[in-house]
């Protein structure tokens, strides 16, 4: 293994190559500590030439690798299966063009998400996907993962945004798919390579389409005395035809985590829930919208209907909203936050029954979640120690997907498959499928060298199985 | 519990404890300086986490990469103003440094001069007088501009640092008691700090005519002393928690309302002294406040002068990170006629001075510092206006090596100015 390390070391220096077993011990997870693989080295390449140098030595030496950006990721997919080399583009983080004419950047990986709309701020323009992880995370990820966030339900996900790339194939191939003009001719590669998870090889630089920033905003915080209801008027204003920027509702108990954090933004502790309305576009037109909305809410039953009188107040309630996850930390150690999506119509129902899930098994199961899309992130608080309670929460998990899926929804929204849904693929997908996605995936990468051991199903009888008596695939934690 | 009495066992399991708090959710990744710079997630606040608990669970050793990056940590806990989750990551890393001494993990010189100097120079208010007359003799005698080309690289750095060291009349201890101007509104004591105490005199008597101007009295206790944060920072809890009983002692005896501290590092220590010597320092702690936040809460005495600049206002990361203090010292500023107050790009990053950071750690000091100081330049004010001495001297070196022209000042310095000579 020494000989790779060299080699590696060769490429980037010592600085750039971390072995220590202490240093690979702090990469063997993202954001979700469920799922642990130590990698054999981590390399911090500086260029597009440095990572085909590393993608090279990694051949030679027959050892997979793994892209990495911020680790934000919540379904293990950075995480080093197979001894994997972590190829981590943090200091890959230049914005190469800003071109405001044309509203595009190219950006290289590892730029951070927020910090693009930061640049993009001087000239009128934003980068419109917003994961509530966007402080952090970085474009290398959002593209693998085909990220969203809130306002998504407007402005579309990642893979809307994405106009080019570049992408180092796990054969040390540079290759340049789709073009600034946003035009695609012949295949879309890039729709293939956004949400690929980084199993098609490592993102060196993507151009990016910016969006003008709304001439008016207006933030409505609706309170309601249960998530139902505020369910119901995701539905009513989605019905009356209005396209609001961002339809978010949070649960009584992620209030009470949130407001108990340096986000606190003064949310009532007795709401059983509140609905986050965001109307953006010409100023003249919002005035009646904000109307509009106040009469759908106060028609399902909204407590109270508040607009954020600035910009100060608007910021405070998206704070208390993207920093919820982590606000959860507060009532345990670990949060397994899942993902998935169901019709819009079916949320009041479903909610219930996942609420009814957590309920049963007998643990801390909170909701707050992207409404406007149908995105459900069923937050489960718990500690991994306890290794009755980590059962509890992967059968609730399994059992959570089923019900999403039995009402016509998908196993994810925009957190990806990663370790984590593997083997809940098969709850979507027919052998076909996946073998055809398989075959997709063997054109980028024959050997299986690029994250191994994500996405597939890793056994095949599985897929039609359940889940819940087949016995979850778990990582240990030590490895 | 006292850190000071705790065993090994019971510090590692507090820091299992405390590392519970974290759901690795990497939200505070870009607010450390130290991933900024390195973009390495074992030198972020969620990889240093992740290790101690390793640690703490038996999972590694506590073996070099540990305590390098224990001490490679500014302790800036810009991280905690960024956690959702409430992990209070300043005092883990207290713990751990001091188990980084117990297991001798850090040696060489250095290490041995820096364990003399803060046990046996910083605490003793004479040693440190004595030491001061030399420097400002020197530099009266411009000895040391002739010997810097013979110097060290290190000296040289460190000489660098250093202010220009006031004559011994202005380094005398201000008054034990301060009478207050006009209406009297109450009765607050001073801390006056170590070193601050010899090279920052201006800086305390600024800030008791601001204080007297405002209808206060003001004790200065003269048998108070260093506070302890160093101390603490570097992993000796015993010397630390010896002076913070000193200073209970002596701010107890004289009987004041507020405990009034113009140094955002002692500050912030002092506001915890709780949590090294438990209750005796509950009272103390709770009557810490920094001068600014003191201030706006009391109400200002609009000052009647004015002050002509475009100021940038820097937060001191153990006031705005430590203390949570963000708004008053801006507030204060903005009551100054005539005074701009500027943003600019990095108030809230660390400058990379740390208390004895950029000594011991020059490089990443220096990175870190650079990013500051791009922000200072582009936004290019008439003065900087920052509360803390070591964030003071720190800014000072790097405007100078930045060619800016801003002066570099203490926020009360301002506000002095404004309310004009004594009449
Ligand atoms: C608090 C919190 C809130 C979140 N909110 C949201 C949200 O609102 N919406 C949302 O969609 N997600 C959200 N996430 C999930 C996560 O932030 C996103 O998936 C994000 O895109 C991951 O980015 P990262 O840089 O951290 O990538 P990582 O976690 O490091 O990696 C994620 C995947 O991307 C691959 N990858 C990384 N860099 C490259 C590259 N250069 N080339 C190819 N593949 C690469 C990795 O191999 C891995 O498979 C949240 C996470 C947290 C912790
Ligand atoms: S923000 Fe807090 S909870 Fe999240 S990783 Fe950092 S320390 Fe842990
Ligand atoms: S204290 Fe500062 S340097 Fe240390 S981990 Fe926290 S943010 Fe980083």
């Amino acid at each position: 293994m020494s000989g790779l390390i060299e080699a590696l070391a060769s490429v980037v220096g010592q600085d750039g190559c971390l072995s220590r077993p202490e240093e690979l011990l702090v990469y063997e997870c993202d954001a979700l500590t469920l799922h642990a693989a130590k990698p054999t080295a981590v390399v911090f390449p500086r260029s597009t030439d440095d990572v085909v140098r590393i993608v090279e030595a990694c051949r030679r030496f027959g050892t997979p690798f793994v892209p990495r950006g911020a680790g934000t990721g919540l379904s293990g997919g950075a995480t080093a299966n197979e001894g994997a080399v972590v190829v981590e583009c943090s200091r890959m983080n230049r914005i190469l063009e800003l071109n405001a004419e044309d509203r595009y950047a190219v950006v290289e990986p590892g730029v951070v998400n927020a910090d693009l709309s930061k640049a993009a701020l001087p000239s009128g323009l934003f980068y419109a996907p917003d994961p509530s992880s966007q402080l952090a995370c970085t474009i290398g990820g959002n593209v693998a993962e085909n990220s969203g966030g809130p306002h998504t339900l407007k402005y579309g996900a990642t893979t809307n945004h994405v106009l080019a790339l570049e992408l180092v194939l796990p054969s040390g191939a540079v290759v340049q798919l789709g073009s600034a003009t946003g035009w695609t001719v012949g295949y879309d590669w890039v729709g293939a390579v956004v949400g690929s998870e980084g199993t098609l090889g490592i993102v060196t630089q993507a151009t990016l389409r910016l969006e003008p920033i709304p001439e008016g905003v207006e933030t409505l915080l609706g309170i309601f005395a249960d998530v139902v209801a505020a369910c119901r008027t995701v539905s009513g204003i989605i019905q009356s035809g209005l396209v609001p920027a961002a339809l978010e509702v949070i649960d009584r108990r992620t209030i009470a985590a949130v407001e108990a954090s340096v986000y606190a933004a003064g949310l009532p502790l007795d709401a059983g829930a509140v609905l986050i309305v965001e109307l953006d576009g010409p100023a003249p037109a919002l005035p009646a919208q904000v109307e509009r909305v106040r009469g759908i809410a106060a028609r399902e039953g909204a407590t109270r209907v508040e607009v954020a009188r600035d910009d100060a107040e608007r910021q405070r309630f998206w704070r208390a909203r993207k920093g919820a996850f982590g606000a959860m930390g507060r009532m345990a150690p670990d949060l397994y936050v899942h993902d998935a999506v169901v019709p819009r119509a079916r949320l009041p129902e479903v909610i219930e029954k996942v609420c009814a899930i957590g309920d049963r098994y007998g643990l801390k199961l909170s909701n707050v979640f992207h409404a406007g899309d149908g995105n459900l992130h069923p937050n489960i608080s718990f500690d991994r120690r306890d290794s009755d309670e980590l059962e509890r929460v992967i059968a609730a998990g399994a059992e959570i997907l089923e019900t999403c899926v039995e009402a016509g929804g998908v196993i994810s929204g925009e957190h990806g498959i990663g370790s984590e849904k593997r083997d809940y693929m098969g709850l979507l997908f027919s052998e076909a499928d996946l073998d055809a996605m398989k075959r997709l995936r063997t054109v980028f990468d024959p050997d299986g060298v690029c994250n191994p051991g994500k996405i597939f199903p890793t056994t095949r009888f599985c897929v039609e199985s359940n889940p819940r008596a087949r016995g979850y695939d778990r990582v240990p934690l030590e490895s | 519990m006292d850190p000071a009495r705790q065993s090994s066992t019971e510090r590692w399991r507090e820091i299992l404890e405390r590392s519970l708090d974290c759901v690795h959710c990497g939200l505070c990744l870009p607010t450390c300086p130290t991933y900024r710079e390195t973009g390495r997630e074992i030198s972020s606040p969620r990889g240093r986490i992740y290790l101690l608990r390793g640690v703490a669970e038996g999972r590694i050793p506590l073996a070099a990469a540990v305590a390098e990056e224990a001490y490679l940590c500014l302790g800036c806990r810009a991280c905690e103003t960024a956690c959702p989750s409430g992990v209070r990551f300043g005092s883990m890393l207290e713990l751990s440094r001091a188990e980084v001494e117990v297991a001798q993990l850090r040696s060489g010189w250095a290490r041995r001069l820096e364990g003399w100097a803060l046990r046996s120079l910083v605490p003793h208010r004479r040693r440190l007088r004595l030491l001061f007359d030399l420097l400002a003799a020197v530099q009266r005698l411009r000895l040391d501009r002739l010997a810097r080309p013979l110097l060290p690289r290190r000296l040289r750095e460190l000489h660098a640092l250093l202010p220009p060291i006031p004559p011994k009349r202005d380094r005398r201890p201000p008054p034990e008691i301060v009478p207050a101007r006009g209406e009297r509104r109450g009765r607050v004591g001073l801390l006056t700090g170590c070193i601050a105490a010899e090279a920052f005199g201006h800086v305390n008597r600024a800030t008791l005519r601001v204080l007297a101007r405002n209808g206060f009295e003001v004790v200065v206790p003269r048998d108070q002393g260093c506070c302890g944060a160093l101390h603490a920072h570097g992993g000796d809890p015993e010397t630390a928690s010896e002076l913070a009983r000193r200073n209970v002692a002596a701010f107890g005896r004289a009987d004041v309302e507020a405990i009034v501290v113009n140094s955002a590092g002692c500050g912030a220590a002092m506001r915890e002294a709780n949590a090294w010597i438990g209750s005796e320092a509950e009272a103390f702690a709770a009557k810490v406040r920094d001068v600014s936040e003191f201030l706006d809460a009391a109400g200002l005495q609009p000052p009647g002068g004015r002050f002509e600049a475009r100021v940038c206002y820097d937060d001191p990361c153990h006031l705005v990170h430590g203390q949570g203090v963000a708004e008053a010292p801006r507030n204060l500023l903005r009551q100054i006629p005539g005074l701009k107050l500027e943003p600019h790009d990095d108030p809230a990053g660390c400058c990379g001075a740390a208390g004895i950071y950029n000594l011991t750690h020059r490089e990443m000091s220096n990175a870190v510092l650079d990013r500051k100081l791009r922000a200072l330049a582009a936004a290019d004010p008439d003065v900087i206006a920052t509360g803390n001495p070591g964030c003071l001297m720190q800014l000072r070196a790097g405007a100078a090596r930045f060619k800016l022209r801003a002066r570099v000042v203490h926020p009360i310095e301002l506000l002095d100015a404004a309310y004009g000579p004594d009449a």
